[in-house]
């Protein structure tokens, strides 16, 4: 069967894969991490319809997990590719899970037992996991992985698994494979440099980023969705929401602008009212930028219904006093330096390409911009296609951009995969 | 070795106590400030519009007497060293305005002279772990509470001494003296600077505020590399008819705090030449 | 309040003056606040630091009637932190010569207390002269 290569399994590779694998074509999905699901299912909800996030996309999760026309690489990367479009020779390495994943009931007795806490990335953080663990409970594939990099060796995990799932002589394999068309679809991460340090993320406990607020308003998150402190525990009763924190910054951040932080800092404001019914948000803003469909009313939204007091003037320092947050920003609409003392603070900040981006395009002779999203033949007529025939793009890894216009983009760079596995078919019938 | 050394007006005269500990510290260290010969005022402020070519005459004529003297000159006043380290930057990217100021002043500079403050001597050339060798009261249990100002810092691009929102190189020193340094988050904050002479009761407000600031954070003593931010911060908390509140902290050049840890003469520190004292008991705490 | 804007304002001899002798682009500013928020003597400011640049931007010269550009201290805090780079203590110094090069003088001595002028450092004093007076 005729076959393409989608690199990156969250929904943007998850949908570009469904879409080649209804229609008949077999699909390679390559996923660095040990699950599919990518950054939404590290959402609580999406924007601008307030939708569960994990309840719109655990079932096309499940779905591509189960699809016989997907074979899934989780713990897997594409490390090398030659050819041409219609004719690309992959090469890829699966790391060991150091547990099979034929034998695994997904039970949870080795994470119970095993003596190594480290912070967990799923949770940006904010709790601890074990050596061997699964980063969420409806993880696809369903299965424990075992990082070896953090593992004592202590061999309790192995003792107690009652399906004899565990194996720590694993090797890495490689995999050599033809695939007639490539699909890139890497997404992307927070920002964590200058511009926001100088907010205090990174220093001070009460302040963090989008990510990591969406795991505080997550009712399956360390806080089971409840909004309090890191540094106590306390609900914060004055939270201030700092927009573009490392965006629009020639000089010590990013100069673009990231599209949707004006959206989930909105969002942020309206879910912080629906746990905190007494408590306050404000927003400091440039511009509000809304101009998807149903956005302004969103935003207007979180002004009008959930209060949120939208400030316009841009942050200059924030410093810790008395166990609360001190902002100093403006408001250039009264014309007045603006002080509040925060209980919380979130940083909006700059979305970057996901890291080995620049290496991914590299391996594949597609162009990268100095920041390390891809770039399309042309922004404008072709933007799902790479300058390399055969390579097409999705997603995040081209530049900030929202749910809707990913999954959109994910079927039009399918589409164009489509094509490719089309001609292939024709010509081997006809050949 | 000796450095050339630039001391300015101020600390000829109102900070003695700042020239004093200096020269007596460096000394101390290896490295004697060797006043320049002949100079003059720098003119207190560097100048930001682009069409003041009068204004760079008085930091020019130090940087050639610097020149005639070695290939490097060094500052303890923060605003001197802003002077003259802008100046040169701005000699050496323009050579036209070099060569305008020379035949103004028919001096040949050649705009080759590196221009460093003395704590970038001590933390580049010396080392901290070689100053802590050398002293001989470690300042053990005083919080030090380093307070940088703006001109020591600012801005980053032309001054480069150290990160101009989280700086380091006076915690480094206060440790280096055995002492435990405050982090406080006015410490980058200006003191007002000349709106002393035009309107003080702005100064007031803001030396009040980084003094507030860093007693909220346990500071013994707050110590500095400039003679305005010295008197902003110390001349409010002075004895008034009103009488004091008791919670003052003493402002101490970096200096004189050197001189104590590293066992100088008692008159080389000039402790009671300011409006708030610090009285150390042998032992070197605070008291 | 209501003010005027063509042509011969905004791209007219103040702007093209103020330009000229900071060296900065006035359109660079966004106008996000940003330095204002910074500001450590905003607070005796008539209008904020980022309305300073706006007004120079629409060409409005009566931007020197306000206090804002004497209560500067030229603490440089704005430029550090302005994500677009824009030397804002330039452009007070700017307009501070603009004022002083037409004979207006700020510094009145006579009016602060003796002790003070006494006590205070002499680079105060230089400083002032220099910023205050020409």
């Amino acid at each position: 069967m005729e076959r393409a290569l989608v690199i990156g399994a969250g929904i943007s590779g998850m949908q570009a894969a469904l879409d080649i694998a209804n229609s008949g074509y077999e699909v390679l999905l390559v996923e660095k991490g040990p699950t599919i699901g990518g950054r939404m299912a590290q959402l609580s909800e999406t924007f601008p319809t307030l939708d569960c996030s994990s309840c719109i996309l655990t079932p096309r999760m499940v779905e591509v997990g189960q699809h016989s026309n997907i074979r899934l690489l989780t713990l897997s990367e594409v490390t090398a590719v030659e050819g041409e479009a219609g004719n690309f020779g992959v090469q890829i390495l699966r790391h060991p899970r150091y547990v099979d994943e034929e034998k695994c009931v997904a039970c949870g007795a080795c994470a119970k037992i095993c003596p190594v806490q480290v912070p967990s990335e799923f949770e940006r953080g904010l709790s601890q996991r074990s050596a061997i663990y699964m980063p969420f409970p409806q993880a696809v594939p369903a299965v424990y992985h075992l990082d070896r990099d953090v593992c004592q060796d202590c061999g309790k995990c192995a003792e107690k698994c009652p399906a004899q799932a565990i194996d720590y002589d694993m090797q890495p394999q490689t995999l050599e494979v033809d695939v007639r068309a490539i699909i890139v679809a890497t997404g992307y991460d927070l920002y964590d440099g200058e511009a926001v340090r100088a907010y205090g993320y990174g220093s001070y406990p009460d302040v963090l980023n989008g990510l990591e607020f969406e795991r505080l308003l997550s009712a399956s998150g360390p806080t089971g969705g409840e909004v309090l402190r890191p540094s106590d525990g306390k609900v914060p009763k004055e939270i201030v929401f700092i927009q573009c924190a490392g965006s629009r910054n020639p000089e010590h951040g990013m100069p673009y602008c990231s599209k949707i932080c004006c959206m989930y800092t909105a969002k942020h404001a309206i879910l912080y009212k629906h746990r905190v019914h007494d408590g306050q948000a404000y927003s400091f803003y440039m511009d509000v930028r809304a101009g998807g469909k149903g956005y302004e009313e969103f935003v207007t939204r979180a002004m009008e219904e959930d209060r949120t007091l939208y400030i316009r003037g841009r942050v200059s320092k924030v410093f810790p006093q008395n166990g609360k947050l001190v902002v100093w920003g403006a408001d250039t609409l009264t014309g007045q330096k603006i002080e509040i003392a925060a209980d919380m603070v979130i940083v909006a900040t700059a979305i970057v390409p996901s890291e080995g981006a620049r290496q991914v395009a590299e391996m594949l002779g597609i162009e990268v911009d100095e920041f390390g999203f891809y770039v399309p033949s042309n922004e404008e007529m072709t933007p799902v296609e790479s300058g390399v025939p055969g390579i097409f793009l999705s997603g995040v890894g081209l530049g900030p951009r929202d749910i809707p216009e990913t999954v959109a983009q994910a079927s039009g760079a399918a589409a164009k995969a489509l094509a490719l596995l089309e001609a292939a078919k024709e010509r081997t019938a006809h050949g | 070795m000796s450095i050339p050394y630039y001391p300015g007006c101020t600390l000829s005269t109102k900070a003695k106590n700042y020239d004093r500990s200096g020269r007596a510290v460096a000394e101390s260290l290896g490295m004697e400030l060797e006043e320049l010969p002949e100079w003059q005022c720098c003119g207190a402020t560097f100048p930001l519009v682009l069409d003041d070519s009068l204004a760079l005459v008085a930091p020019t004529r130090i940087l050639y007497q610097a020149q005639q003297a070695g290939e490097r000159v060094t500052a303890l006043c923060a605003i001197c060293f802003h002077v003259l380290r802008r100046s040169q930057a701005l000699l050496k990217r323009d050579p036209e305005m070099l060569e305008r100021i020379n035949w103004f002043t028919e001096q040949e500079y050649g705009g080759e002279v590196r221009v460093a403050h003395f704590l970038e001597i001590l933390r580049d050339d010396l080392g901290w772990e070689a100053l802590a060798e050398k002293i001989v009261r470690p300042l053990t249990g005083l919080r030090v509470a380093p307070y940088y100002g703006c001109l020591l810092l600012r801005p980053y691009e032309e001054i480069s001494l150290d990160d101009p929102e989280n700086p380091a190189i006076l915690h480094d020193l206060a440790r280096a003296l055995g002492a435990e340094p405050v982090d406080f988050p006015y410490n980058v904050e200006c003191c007002g600077s000349y709106l002393t002479v035009k309107e003080p009761q702005v100064s007031e407000t803001l030396s009040q505020d980084i003094v507030a600031s860093a007693r909220e954070h346990g500071a013994d003593v707050i110590i500095t590399a400039c003679p305005l931010c010295q008197f902003n911060l110390d001349y409010p908390q002075r004895e008034t008819e009103a009488g004091r509140a008791g919670n003052e902290i003493p402002i101490l050049y970096f200096t004189q705090l050197m001189a104590v840890a590293l066992g100088l003469p008692e008159e080389t520190w000039g402790l009671e030449d300011h409006y708030v004292r610090l009285d150390l008991n042998l032992e070197g705490e605070a008291s | 309040m209501r003010t005027r804007i063509s042509l011969d304002k905004v791209r007219g001899p103040f702007v093209t003056r103020v330009e000229e002798i900071s060296g900065e682009d006035l359109l660079a500013c966004n106008q996000c606040g940003k330095c204002s928020a910074g500001c450590p003597v905003v607070e005796a400011m008539d209008i904020l630091p980022s309305q300073v640049i706006r007004m120079a931007q629409l060409g409005m010269e009566q931007v020197l009637e306000s206090n804002t550009v004497w209560i500067c201290a030229s603490c440089l805090t704005c430029v550090t932190r302005c994500p677009k780079g824009v030397d804002l203590p330039r452009l007070m110094e700017t307009l501070r010569q603009l004022a002083l090069r037409e004979g207006v003088a700020k510094l009145e001595l006579d009016a602060l207390p003796p002790e003070l002028v006494q006590a205070v450092p002499q680079l105060a004093i230089v400083g002032g002269f220099r910023k205050y007076i020409k």
